[in-house]
């Protein structure tokens, strides 16, 4: 068996775990990374990037089909449009294909060695990767768990046959004609989204009172509204309970406490996502543990000295930037730099439609922290770019500290604010206050003016309404 | 109306000038008849100029700490009435009826924060409610960043940028040490980089932080008149001084005795008194130590009057009432005369004759008075006595150490006009005649 000694071995090879990769052989440490699968993770290979796809797939499927119906106030018209969602999936992996090749690049670029199979841990230094060609003993003077999530299985509705994954959606080759998605949050609305787009029926069934639990009512009033007018059936406090035995429907109880059929092609389960451990050999570690999670401390440390773990196996929020950022610091401390974790923010963006992005404190939590605010809010109605994108729902919410002005948090909902993210990230890393977005020169005509007006208006004087 | 220009009035004393010290008003103020104006100072005396009319102040000539030249304009006023003549006899009435809605104003004009107070509930008229919006300001944001009250709570994340809060993990520096000065209090570069030059809080003291504000007091009025009098003192005379012990026990038990039962005519007595007394009889010895030494002209003027200067000290500054003709006076015609000046002086009464003419000065700080002290002698005189802390120490009496209230006497001389030896003939002559006080009784 052949033994591999490394100054830093990382297992898994999505966001977090080939970014801390890449970065530990930029800083010239000697790097192993493992991964089962593909690299990228979920968020490459069925997470996020497939999934941008498929929703602009379908953005672009429903403009045509606007076009056709001759519903567009610009007058466009076009023939009714047809979809292979073959050629689509297609594109969508060539996509993915590339973005694979990408990441072996990079990795390759940064002089880190790939090992592909599954990994297990024998102690805290030595890792046993089941390769194609037999086991690898790695040794390592430290350790990054980065394996991920994956979807969470409802033990009455099994992945399998119509029950589908969010893998399995992006996978689909046709238009389910009716499909039933069980959750309401920000993947299942995604996709939801997508696929009423192209023509499917949709029914939601979320077992919470609203959709989007992530974002406040304000924020995700107008996604609810365009769900409606896309013909999304939404059923809120409504439970699955399984399926009918011809596989057909969905068998829900309402929260009325009534039982009721959905008939439904295909159903999506997306009712959260659960760390992957099994199978890593962790009962030889005996990690502490946070619940299901791997507890770590703010330089992504485990109970076990050299061992971290980064990204969605720690924790919420199980978002990919987050174990990007986690990773890139792990690979720092490994080169022996005083890093910890200190950033102010997590952005979280819904690509629903409309989009939805969320940075730093909403209103309710930064009453709920104690602090004295003010926000100001502006609508995109009142804004040029907007208009002319056919896409005046929405606004930009700024919340700022009352005293100091400092800006504490910024919401927006609304086409394509989902861009908007790093700006709002920016200002509050930089500890921006509303005088300083205020006094910062936006392009014109953009959404993002709608940014410096809500900033404006926190202040007492916007000027564009 | 018209208006009014009120010039600087003779303050007397025969002066061209004087040095304005206080405002007692400010542009806008409405005043009336009598209300104080400013007070200028003369060589001594404070003199305060009150308002001839009633009116509204619309100029002021000086600001404090300039010399006035009498007669100059110092206030103009716009007062009720027209100036010309020829006015219709209503017009006399109308000064009076008019300053009436301003006498409520007028009587807060020598607290100007309280009329502000009182003046914020005043406007009725509600702005439009956009505009009541609190607009912050730069200057707003500033202040709350500087005020160390603002300091952040315990758990709070310190506001910087990712750059300054990589380069102090770089540094191992922690940003909760540290107040920023940007906006919101966020922390800049140069917060860091003057912390890394100044050292970690940590090594001081919790609670203590460096203090850069210079508050600027501009040397105005009876402390001007110290600053130059001591700077000339100090830098013409060559003091030489001698300090000496002197045991006071059986002038404190005759003292205590003559205390026993005071009339007005003989009131209490401090030790003062006495050493005036001592002063008068030494002098009469030595006759050369009661002058005044012109040195500009070169001439010593030798007083057959003793007239003994008190330096007191009083809420403005320090002042020296005069004794005047203290071999005049007994020993409790001494006492009472003291005691009228310095009161005049500490409660600013003192006319300016009272506080000039003296040929030779006292200083005491009483029970503060330390164990020696360097007199600046008070110029153009050549000798000063200063009175140090009376105490009780052990003393050997040839056999034994035995309690005796002793007091030091430091007392300065002109060196220039005074040697040593007159210095200390006339010092240990004070000693000699307050040892035994009878002989303050002897005359002749």
């Amino acid at each position: 068996m052949t033994e591999i000694t490394c100054k830093l071995l990382v297992i898994g090879a999505g966001p977090g775990g080939y970014v801390c990769a890449i970065r530990a052989g930029q800083l010239g440490l000697d790097t192993v990374i493992v991964e089962s699968t593909k690299l990228g993770g979920s968020c490459l290979n069925i997470g996020c990037i497939p999934s941008k796809a498929m929703i602009h797939v379908a953005e672009e499927f429903e403009k045509a089909a606007h076009a056709a119906a001759g519903k567009t106030p610009f007058g466009l018209t076009a023939s009714a449009p047809k979809l292979d969602l073959k050629q689509a999936v297609a594109w969508k992996d060539g996509i993915v294909q590339r973005l694979n090749n990408g990441v072996a690049a990079l990795l390759r670029k940064s002089k880190v060695k790939i090992v592909h199979g599954r990994a297990r841990f024998r102690d805290g230094k030595t890792v046993i990767v089941e390769t194609e060609t037999g086991p690898r003993t790695i040794k390592a003077e430290t350790i990054v768990i980065a394996t991920g999530s994956a979807p969470v299985e409802l033990p009455f509705l099994p992945f399998g046959g119509n029950v589908i994954s969010s893998t399995g959606a992006l996978a689909l080759t046709e238009v389910p004609k009716r499909l039933a998605v069980v959750g309401g949050g920000y993947i299942g609305l995604e996709l939801g989204t997508a696929f009423a787009k192209l023509g499917a029926k949709v029914t939601v069934v979320e077992a919470q009172a609203s959709i989007l639990p992530l974002y406040d009512a304000e924020l995700t009033a107008p996604v609810a509204k365009h769900l409606a007018a896309l013909g999304v059936e939404v059923l809120l406090g409504a439970k699955a309970r399984g399926m009918t035995p011809k596989g057909n429907a969905l068998l829900i109880e309402t929260a009325g406490g009534e039982e009721k059929r959905i008939e439904a092609d295909k159903v999506l389960v997306t009712v959260g996502r659960a760390p992957v451990t099994n199978g890593l050999g962790l009962e030889e570690l005996v990690l502490d543990m946070d619940g299901r999670f791997i507890r770590i401390g703010e330089r992504c440390e485990t109970s076990m000295r050299g061992i971290h773990a980064i990204g969605d196996v720690t924790g919420e929020p199980m978002l990919a930037h987050r174990a990007m950022a986690q990773g890139e610091m792990v690979a720092e401390i490994a080169a022996g730099l005083p890093r910890a974790w200190d950033k102010r923010c997590i952005p979280a963006v819904c690509f629903t439609d409309p989009e939805i992005v969320s940075v730093g404190l909403s209103p309710e939590e930064a009453g709920k922290a104690g602090l004295e605010i003010k926000t100001g809010k502006f609508p995109f109605a009142a804004n040029g770019r907007a208009m002319t994108r056919h896409g005046e729902q929405g606004f930009v919410r700024i919340v700022a500290q009352a005293q100091t002005q400092l800006v504490l948090g910024i919401q927006a909902v609304g086409q394509g604010v989902s861009e908007l993210s790093s700006t709002f990230g920016l200002a509050i890393e930089m500890g921006a206050t509303l005088e300083d977005i205020a006094g910062t020169i936006h392009a014109h005509p953009t959404l993002g003016e709608a940014a410096q007006e809500a900033a404006l208006m926190a202040l007492g004087h916007a000027i564009h309404i | 109306m018209a208006e009014r220009i009120i010039k600087l009035p003779d303050v007397g004393e025969g002066i061209a000038e004087a040095e304005l010290v206080e405002w007692h008003v400010k542009i806008g103020d409405i005043i009336r008849e009598d209300d104080l104006l400013a007070a200028v100072m003369t060589d001594k005396a404070t003199v305060e100029i009150p308002s001839p009319v009633d009116g509204e102040v619309t100029w002021i000539g000086a600001e404090i700490g300039d010399t006035v030249a009498i007669g100059s304009a110092l206030v103009k006023l716009k007062v009720a009435g027209a100036p010309s003549a020829e006015e219709p006899a209503a017009a006399p009435e109308a000064p009076k009826e008019a300053p009436k809605p301003a006498a409520k104003p007028a009587a807060t004009t020598e607290a100007p924060a309280a009329k502000a107070e009182a003046s914020k509930p005043a406007p009725t008229v509600e702005p439009p409610k956009a505009m009541t919006v609190p607009k912050p300001t730069r200057g707003v944001v500033q202040a709350i960043a500087q005020n160390p009250a603002s300091r952040r709570a315990p758990g709070e994340k310190p506001l910087a940028s990712p750059a300054v809060r990589l380069k102090a993990r770089e540094a191992g520096i922690d940003l909760r040490q540290l107040s920023g000065t940007g906006p919101a209090g966020r922390i800049l570069h140069k917060d860091l980089d003057a912390y890394l030059l100044r050292g970690p809080d940590a090594e001081r003291a919790p609670g203590l932080s460096e203090k850069t504000a210079v508050t600027d007091i501009k040397v105005v009025g009876l402390r001007r008149k110290i600053a130059e009098k001591m700077a000339l003192s100090k830098s013409r005379i060559p003091h030489i001084t001698i300090v000496e012990e002197v045991n006071v026990t059986p002038l404190e038990d005759l003292r205590a005795t003559l205390n026993k039962k005071p009339t007005p005519e003989r009131p209490k007595l401090t030790l003062l008194p006495f050493l005036m007394r001592a002063m008068v009889k030494a002098i009469s010895e030595q006759p050369n130590l009661n002058a005044l030494y012109d040195d500009d002209a070169g001439v010593i003027h030798q007083h057959a009057g003793i007239h003994i200067g008190i330096a007191t000290q009083t809420p403005t500054g320090l002042m020296v009432p005069v004794v005047k003709h203290a071999e005049a006076r007994d020993i409790w015609g001494c006492g009472i005369e003291l005691n009228r000046i310095a009161e005049r002086a500490r409660d600013g009464t003192a006319t300016r004759d009272e506080l000039t003419g003296s040929t030779i000065t006292i200083t005491s700080l009483g029970a503060l008075g330390g164990i020696a002290t360097t007199p600046v002698i008070n110029y153009p005189e050549v000798a000063i006595v200063g009175v140090n802390k009376m105490m009780i120490r052990p003393i050997w009496d040839g056999t034994t150490f035995v309690p005796r209230k002793m007091m030091n006497l430091s007392s300065s001389f002109d060196h220039r006009v005074i040697d040593g030896w007159d210095a200390a003939i006339f010092v240990q002559r004070l000693k000699e005649l307050l040892e035994n006080p009878a002989t303050l009784f002897i005359d002749g």
